[in-house]
């Protein structure tokens, strides 16, 4: 599996996606600049996190009008995967790849810590590593991860089955209590309707290797290899 | 021509920020205040000098750019 990882001013989790996408796919993703117009040929698009034009306006808008997206919506469009982390997430709402938005975490603080999650669809190249209701353990460092949608939109994302993480406790089970950001339905990560794009606010590059305490990120990045094979 | 524009969150859409300022003013001895909507406002020195045409070409820019519409609704005002 080819992947490429795209590189904007302000990226911060570029260099550690890429380890994790190395250590899976075995190959060293191409790191593209997000001024590029056009794409080396790949399997795989990631949009890193970080905090790209250094969120102005609102996190992932700038980004969302840079020349690479251009290229970015066109591969999608045509059944390529993307996954965005993080910004990655926000900039795939802002450019529309998306349904919802994502606002202000309802505590208004920074939130940087460990959460659990419970995995809703393994139906998707992103998820299918991982078994039915499983519940991981994954960092999360965001501001703005409280996600919001129109009820019609958040009733397709359930009646499609296209929520592919919740927040939850260490059993699976969701609550006001255990959602680190207010997100609507405890949204941790949503699939377009076609399953080819994941945007998810956790950060699964960050426990991928044993040796940062935890691999429970790891499936992530091995489905996408076995998917792509 | 000038062009002021004024960026809220929709109503029912959660102000935490908002919420906050609100509970800071009344913690400070304001009486009274019920709620708090907080926002941005941005400002554009435009060529154009038709009002008809300044006003078409920013509301296109809110829509595209500076508002995102699924949270966020916004008001345009031009000026001389």
């Amino acid at each position: 599996m080819q992947a490429a990882v795209i590189v904007f001013p302000g990226s911060n989790c570029d260099r550690d996606v890429a380890v994790a996408l190395e250590k899976a796919s075995g190959r060293p993703p191409i790191m593209v600049w997000h001024q590029e117009t056009e794409l080396p040929p790949t399997d795989l698009i990631v949009l890193p996190g970080g905090f790209s034009y250094g969120d102005y306006l609102r996190a992932g808008a700038m980004a969302a009008h840079s020349p690479v997206l251009r290229e970015i919506r066109a591969k999608a469009n045509g059944g390529m995967p993307v996954l965005g982390i993080c910004n990655g997430f926000q900039i795939l709402t802002e450019c529309g790849l998306l349904p919802g938005a994502l606002l202000r975490n309802s505590c208004i603080s920074f939130v940087c810590r460990d959460v659990w999650l419970r995995v809703d669809t393994t139906n998707s190249v992103f998820t299918c590593g991982y078994a039915q209701g499983e519940v991981i353990r994954i960092p999360i460092a965001h501001h703005d991860g409280n996600y919001r949608a129109g009820s019609d939109s958040l009733e397709e994302l359930e009646a499609e089955e296209r929520i592919a993480f919740r927040y939850c406790d260490t059993k699976g089970e969701t609550s006001d209590a255990k959602n680190p950001n207010g997100s609507a339905h405890h949204i941790a990560g949503i699939l377009n309707s076609s399953r080819n794009v994941l945007g998810m606010m956790p950060h699964p590059e960050r426990l991928a290797d044993a040796r940062l305490g935890g691999t429970d990120g790891k499936p992530v990045f091995s489905s996408l290899v076995e998917a792509l094979a | 021509m000038k062009a002021r524009i004024h960026i809220t969150l929709k109503q029912g859409v959660l102000d935490p920020q908002g919420k906050a300022i609100a509970t800071a003013l009344t913690s400070m001895g304001f009486a009274g205040v019920v709620s708090v909507r907080q926002g941005k406002v941005i400002d554009l020195d435009l060529t154009e000098s038709d009002v008809n045409r300044a006003e078409e070409t920013v509301r296109s820019m809110c829509e595209r750019l500076l508002a995102n519409t699924v949270i966020e609704e916004y008001a345009v005002e031009i000026s001389e």
